[in-house]
């Protein structure tokens, strides 16, 4: 197990060196950065020019410019927004527990929707059950977020009136992003959590349990369920990392202010220390998750630890 | 494999083909390929007269001459709808043909290889896993501006990693089998035994593979132009149509409405024709 861990560590290593490399030269791709502050300095001498590329530490080599870029990056300076002038980092992590609020919910909504119902669907297979919940499933994964959106929008709000359109507010403001949020990852574990149940009611060893006679709610829930566990519970970190894209498109949707909405408009501003420091703390958020799937995964099937 | 295996159990099979969602997809690429004849009115000139008008079975005067109704500029919805479909299957095809060509290209090398070749690749597998799609879409949307090209290309880079780590661990085994060893007793370059031995034997992994990604690279491609850096505005993406219609919603849904029901429509055809074809020919991918 601790070797697991530390070649997944060095790995994770690796590819955060990538990513920050990646990163940088994005941040680069439009030219000079200090283009990027000309509009906020009408005027700008010669010499001041040259003084802020001094302070920006745009005369060393790249390689130089990288490294310092790093080093700030690290201590969670990745420079001020250029929309907004502040510094990035405080920006973030005002706009970030809005997120983490809807997310979370979502989360929890997906997993305590998609699981049980995915074990109904196996439990009571080919019956109404299971038609509703795949049916849930195909049209959680068919219909774009976005869509789904609009089309609350138009019959809770706008025709009945029930809840309000947009921004945070009380739990009412809640229930349309986190049906549009939720719907898809919820649709993935109940097609998940349905067929590794399927696969695990066809073995060998719930037959025998069967054959001795154990009553099939101890059948379902403690030989069964348990074992199937695994794929859902993997795939809940990775959507938990996946989360990044439905919070963009339904914070725009919604108005909620949070990290989704800040970065369509970081991008729409030209805003790059701010998109820099978004794309950064994501994919490390992104990294983390992976590795906790990863350990997981390796915890509860002690096949893939030997492998 | 088993598809493949005798013509008798091919067509056995093939009498189970889900009838609707094959003829959904039929439907939707032969108006894809005829769009200029089937539509029937221009995709891009409006009438402004009829601004935001019903669609023509709604309108009670029989003002209407859109069937699915005009849009904010007077265009015909059902005209757009068509035409969508076209940008929507240019650009799901060719995504879907860079992925699996790079990706099983990478996903072959990296396990037939073995080694420093493959840790690489791996490496850089893990890496695009973690890289956030959305920003780098956004950020590339600012440096280069939103356009067809961009999309595809964006989509591409993005599409290829399951591909490549599903070949690679399916190389593996392969690679195992008698056979291979048998042709490198016999002196067969390794090019003619990954291309003659160990590819076929990939062909079900890739296109089960491929058939479950439609769906999302559909939706995807809308999500980026709903949010403004895909397909760019007065292209007829069904995306953009839902965005255009989001101030409308409650005086002429049905900008908005078709549209989406046209993602839904194409969606749920290739994730059901996907599930049959996984089902049918790798059981085992059954944890994607």
């Amino acid at each position: 197990m601790g070797r697991f861990i530390t070649r997944r560590l060095i790995s994770l290593v690796i590819v955060v060196i990538a990513i920050t490399l990646v990163v940088f030269m994005l941040s680069r791709a439009t030219g000079d950065p200090r283009y990027l502050y000309m509009s906020s300095y009408t005027r700008m001498t010669a010499e001041v020019w040259e003084a802020q590329g001094k302070a920006m530490g745009l005369d060393k080599p790249l390689i130089v410019q990288y490294l310092l870029w790093v080093k700030n990056a690290a201590q969670g300076d990745f420079g001020d927004s250029v929309h907004f002038r502040r510094n990035s980092l405080d920006l973030i992590l005002k706009f970030l527990p809005a997120t983490l609020q809807l997310s979370g919910i979502s989360f929890l909504c997906a997993l305590l929707i998609g699981i049980p119902l995915g074990v109904l669907s196996a439990v009571k297979r080919t019956s109404g059950w299971d038609y509703l919940g795949r049916s849930f499933a195909l049209l959680g994964q068919a219909a774009p977020p976005f869509w789904i959106a609009l089309i609350l929008i138009w019959v809770f709000s706008v025709y009945l009136g029930w809840l309000p359109t947009s921004r945070k507010g009380d739990w009412t403001h809640y229930i349309m992003p986190v049906v549009t949020l939720g719907w898809l990852p919820a649709a993935g574990l109940l097609r998940l959590t349905r067929s590794s149940m399927l696969e695990v009611l066809d073995s060998e060893y719930v037959k025998l349990a069967r054959a001795k006679g154990v009553s099939s709610t101890t059948i379902i829930w403690k030989h069964a369920f348990r074992n199937s566990l695994i794929a859902p519970l993997t795939y809940a970190a990775i959507l938990l990392a996946n989360f990044l894209t439905g919070t963009v498109v339904v914070e725009t949707v919604f108005a909620w202010p949070g990290l989704g909405r800040l970065s369509v408009m970081a991008a729409l501003n030209t805003d790059f220390p701010l998109i820099t420091g978004l794309a950064l703390i994501f994919s490390i958020i992104f990294l983390i998750c992976s590795l906790v799937a990863d350990i997981l995964y390796a915890l509860l099937d002690p096949r893939i630890r030997i492998s | 494999m088993v598809i493949l295996s005798s013509k008798r159990t091919f067509w056995g099979q093939l009498r189970s083909l889900p009838i609707l969602p094959v003829a959904t997809i039929v439907f939707l690429l032969f108006v894809g390929i005829f769009a200029p004849l089937l539509s029937p009115y221009p995709p891009l000139d409006g009438d402004l007269d009829l601004r935001n008008i019903e669609p023509s079975w709604m309108s009670e005067n029989g003002e209407s001459p859109y069937f699915l109704g005009g849009d904010h500029i007077g265009r015909d919805v059902l005209t757009r709808i068509i035409y969508g479909t076209r940008v929507s299957l240019i650009v799901a095809g060719t995504v879907l043909f860079f992925g699996t060509f790079i990706g099983t290209l990478l996903g072959l090398i990296s396990g037939y290889l073995g080694g420093v070749v493959d840790e690489t690749i791996m490496r850089l597998v893990d890496f695009m896993y973690a890289i956030p799609f959305i920003l780098v879409v956004l950020v590339s949307a600012v440096i280069w501006s939103p356009s067809l090209m961009l999309v595809i290309i964006l989509l591409s880079i993005f599409t290829w990693p399951p591909f490549a780590r599903q070949v690679r661990a399916e190389t593996l085994s392969l690679k195992q089998m008698d056979y291979v060893s048998l042709a490198k007793v016999c002196g067969t370059s390794p090019i003619r035994i990954c291309l003659r031995h160990i590819l076929p034997g990939l062909f079900n992994t890739v296109l089960v593979l491929a058939s479950l990604q439609v769906g999302s690279l559909v939706v995807t491609e809308s999500v980026l132009s709903f949010l403004g850096v895909g397909i760019p505005a007065p292209a007829p993406s069904w995306g953009n149509m839902v965005a255009e219609g989001r101030n409308y919603m409650s005086s002429a849904w049905w900008i908005s409405f078709f549209p989406g029901i046209a993602i839904l429509l194409i969606v749920f055809s290739m994730n059901f024709l996907g599930d049959w074809l996984r089902d049918r020919l790798d059981p085992r991918l059954r944890q994607l």
